[in-house]
This record gives structure tokens, C-alpha cells and sequence, in this order.
């Protein structure tokens, strides 16, 4: 299992391995919100939390597909499943691997671009925190609708399709937690939901997904 | 050890392609697979490799012992020869790499990318997976396809070293590798007979 993490890993840094392509997204979301709501401090600090989070989501969103297509264009998932690695493994290695090249970035970066949306100091926490907290969820269920789409060709519309009602609860309690911080409430109950949330699937999904990957694989 | 195929169904896309094959594998045997394409071959291949369960029958070993090489080798295009073979090794749990490349002729290019090897050259390194797998048996589908008489006779030297060491394979090919060890099965008599659709079925076609 730590054979095809550290494949996974090494293929995302190479050339054409799609590493920085979410970052990179994040960051354009990031800069144009200001020059498209005009430069009023107070309405982007309000606005903050919610394009963060947004940004960070449609970044994640963004590289999903990568996750299986390549391995089944190349013949080597139809090998993964063959080999002594439990299909369940699979999948969560995968999900962990999507994680640390898209969503940990994203959870390093977002004080910074905070900055730029001119974000209150006392939302740095609760933000950083959220993604924290929230983004292995996304990649877990994204991993889902990655399997889901297996073997159709541009496939990435109809994952996204699936995908996104899948993501409401994170997106909701994980916006709220960043909002109410940035607003100096108390955000723990929103970060204990979305904790929770993350927590469940990390649990149930990879059977689901190794279940449907397995009968896409017929 | 012994594999043994009993009154296999197999089916492609929901439509029964091959019923009733039964075939036997001793330790050192090889068994070849005739058939025009669309036989099925693939799919009985694919069946006894426990990438799909079969329609019917019964096959008495379990996945964990067949190694499968289909169509695509499976080759990470921005690693190098070496590091995919690596990973294999890694997966399947063996250390040896370097007498593997060896057998294939591919010590002079282990530094080399996989993108940028010629198709034989890949095919080689497709073929090569199969010895560091280290299990008894080889299941693949076509292998000879685009290698030349050399690499071929590579091949076939590779396939009598795992039978000698009581291994066993089951190919689809159409060349004769001379293994004095193989039997040839032809499938076509075994396709199956299209059952009638019923109503509901036609909905969906």
C-alpha cells in the first residue's frame, strides 16, 4: 500500500502529473472575487469565508477525475485489482493520495490568499481548521464518483453531477465554522458536524467505492 | 497445485458469450487458447483471473494465485523502467528486480522512461511484470503482440523457466512458442447459444 502511495505521489510531482493544478485554481478564484465585487474592505471580509471554502471545493472538484482514469487508460487498474493489495485499500490509498497532492495544499495556502480577501485576524483559525477538518471528506467522496465514472470517456461531467450533492454537508457546516469565526462567535458546534461528517465517510465510503469499482471493472 | 476449469459461462456486456468450458492444469503445464477474435477469449481470460465472475462453474483456484497480463501493460509513461518494475515488486511483495530485467533484455534501458521505449520494448517491460508477481499462475492475453522474433523467443524461454519450476500458464495466442509442456483448447465450440430475449430484456437493448 505504501508501494502505490509513493507511485501516486511520484507520478503528481513528474511532468503532466496534474500536481499545482488545483492550487493554481484556488489562487485565480482567490484574486478575481475582489476585482469582480469592487474594492470595499468590509463586504469581502463578510464574503470571505464562503469564497474560500467555494474556491477550494470547485479546486478539488477539478482534479477528481484524474484519480482512476489514468490507471484505467493504461491498463494498470484492471493489474491493481489482480494484485494482493484488498480492493478497499485501494481506494483509500488513492483518496489519501488525491488529498496530499490537492487538498493538503489548499489547507497550507488558504491564510495566505485569507490575506488577500482581507479576511479578519480572528478567522485565520477557525478557516485554516475547517479545511483541515473538511477537505479529506471531499476527497473521499470524490474518490466515490471517481469510480462511479471509471470507463466513460469525459466522464468529468456527470462525476461532478454526482459528486456535488455529496458535498453540501461539508461545504455548509465547513463555511459556517469559517464565517462564524471570522465573525468571533463560537464555532465549535459547526466544526464538531463537519469533524463528524469527515469521520463517517472516511469509514463507509471505500467499501462503496470499491464495491462499484469492482463492478465497473467487469 | 492444480487448475481446474469446470463447465465454465462466461459473459460479455450481459450477453453469454462461452458455456460449458472445462479444462485441466497440472504443475508445469501450459494450456494455449485458439479461437477467431471475438471468441471470447479475452473474456474467459479475464473470468479465471477473477477480474468477473463467471455465469456458471466452477474454477478451483482462487484469485490470489493467478497472475493476469491483459492488452495493456500497464506502464506509468513518466517513470522508468526500473521504477515501474519496482512497483510492481513492491505490490506483489518481491525484492529481485534486477534478474528480471535481465531475462528480457532490459538491463541497458532500466534508467530509460517508459514513454519514450519503443512498443516491444514496453511490451517487454509489460512481460516482465509476470516474473516478479511470483505467483504459479500466468494468465495472459495475448503476449507476443508486437514483439519481435527475439524478444519472442525471450518470451518463450521465460514461460518454460515458470513451468519447469512448476508453474502454470494459460495464453491466447496464435504463435507457436514450441513449449513441448502446452495443450491447445480452441473455444469456438464452446459458444454459447443465444438465449431468446424476453420482453424486459429488449427494453434495454
Amino acid at each position: 500500500m505504501i508501494a502505490l502511495l509513493r507511485r501516486d505521489l511520484a507520478l503528481a510531482v513528474r511532468a503532466g502529473g496534474g500536481f499545482g493544478l488545483g492550487l493554481a485554481f484556488f489562487l485565480i478564484v482567490v484574486t478575481l472575487v475582489p476585482f469582480g465585487v469592487g474594492p470595499d474592505g468590509g463586504l469581502l471580509a463578510r464574503i470571505a469565508p464562503g469564497v474560500l471554502w467555494v474556491g477550494a471545493l470547485l479546486a478539488c472538484l477539478l482534479s477528481l477525475d484524474r484519480i482512476f482514469a489514468l490507471d484505467w487508460e493504461d491498463g494498470s487498474l484492471d493489474l491493481l485489482a489482480t494484485a494482493p493489495l484488498p480492493l478497499e485499500g485501494l481506494v483509500s490509498i488513492k483518496a489519501l493520495a488525491h488529498w496530499i497532492v490537492t487538498g493538503l495544499p489548499l489547507v497550507l495556502a488558504a491564510p495566505f490568499f485569507g490575506v488577500l480577501l482581507s479576511l479578519p485576524l480572528e478567522g485565520y483559525v477557525p478557516l485554516t481548521l475547517s479545511l483541515a477538518l473538511g477537505t479529506p471528506a471531499l476527497s473521499v467522496i470524490g474518490t466515490f464518483g471517481a469510480a462511479l465514472t471509471v470507463g466513460i470517456k469525459r466522464g468529468g461531467l456527470l462525476l461532478s453531477l454526482l459528486v456535488l450533492p455529496l458535498y453540501m454537508p461539508t461545504l455548509i457546516f465547513g463555511a459556517d465554522m469559517a464565517r462564524r469565526g471570522a465573525e468571533g462567535f463560537d464555532w465549535s458546534t459547526p466544526g464538531f458536524l463537519l469533524a463528524g461528517i469527515t469521520c463517517g465517510v472516511i469509514a463507509l465510503l471505500p467499501f462503496a467505492s470499491a464495491a462499484v469499482l469492482r463492478v465497473n471493472l467487469r | 497445485m492444480e487448475l481446474s476449469v469446470e463447465n465454465l459461462g462466461v459473459a460479455r456486456g450481459g450477453i453469454a458469450i462461452l458455456e460449458g468450458v472445462s479444462f485441466r492444469l497440472r504443475a508445469g503445464e501450459a494450456l494455449v487458447l485458439r479461437g477467431p477474435n471475438g471468441a471470447g477469449k479475452t473474456t474467459l481470460l479475464r473470468t479465471v483471473a477473477g477480474l468477473q465472475p463467471p455465469q456458471a462453474g466452477h474454477i478451483s483456484l482462487d484469485r490470489d494465485a493467478m497472475a493476469y497480463a491483459g492488452h495493456a501493460d500497464g506502464l506509468k509513461s513518466s517513470l522508468t523502467v526500473a521504477e515501474n518494475l519496482r512497483f510492481w515488486a513492491e505490490v506483489f511483495g518481491t525484492s529481485d528486480i534486477s534478474s528480471v530485467l535481465t531475462a528480457y533484455d532490459l538491463l541497458p534501458l532500466a534508467d530509460r522512461r517508459a514513454g519514450n521505449l519503443s512498443a516491444g520494448q514496453k511490451r517487454r517491460l509489460g512481460l516482465a511484470r509476470m516474473l516478479v508477481t511470483g505467483r504459479a499462475v500466468w494468465v495472459m492475453d495475448e503476449p507476443t503482440v508486437s514483439l519481435d522474433t527475439t524478444a519472442t523467443a525471450l518470451f518463450a524461454a521465460a514461460v518454460k523457466r515458470h513451468l519447469d519450476a512448476g508453474g502454470m500458464a494459460l495464453l491466447a495466442t496464435h504463435i507457436d512458442l514450441g513449449l513441448p509442456q502446452a495443450t491447445t483448447l480452441d473455444v469456438g465450440p464452446f459458444r454459447a447459444k443465444q438465449p431468446a430475449l424476453d420482453d424486459f430484456d429488449e427494453v434495454f437493448l
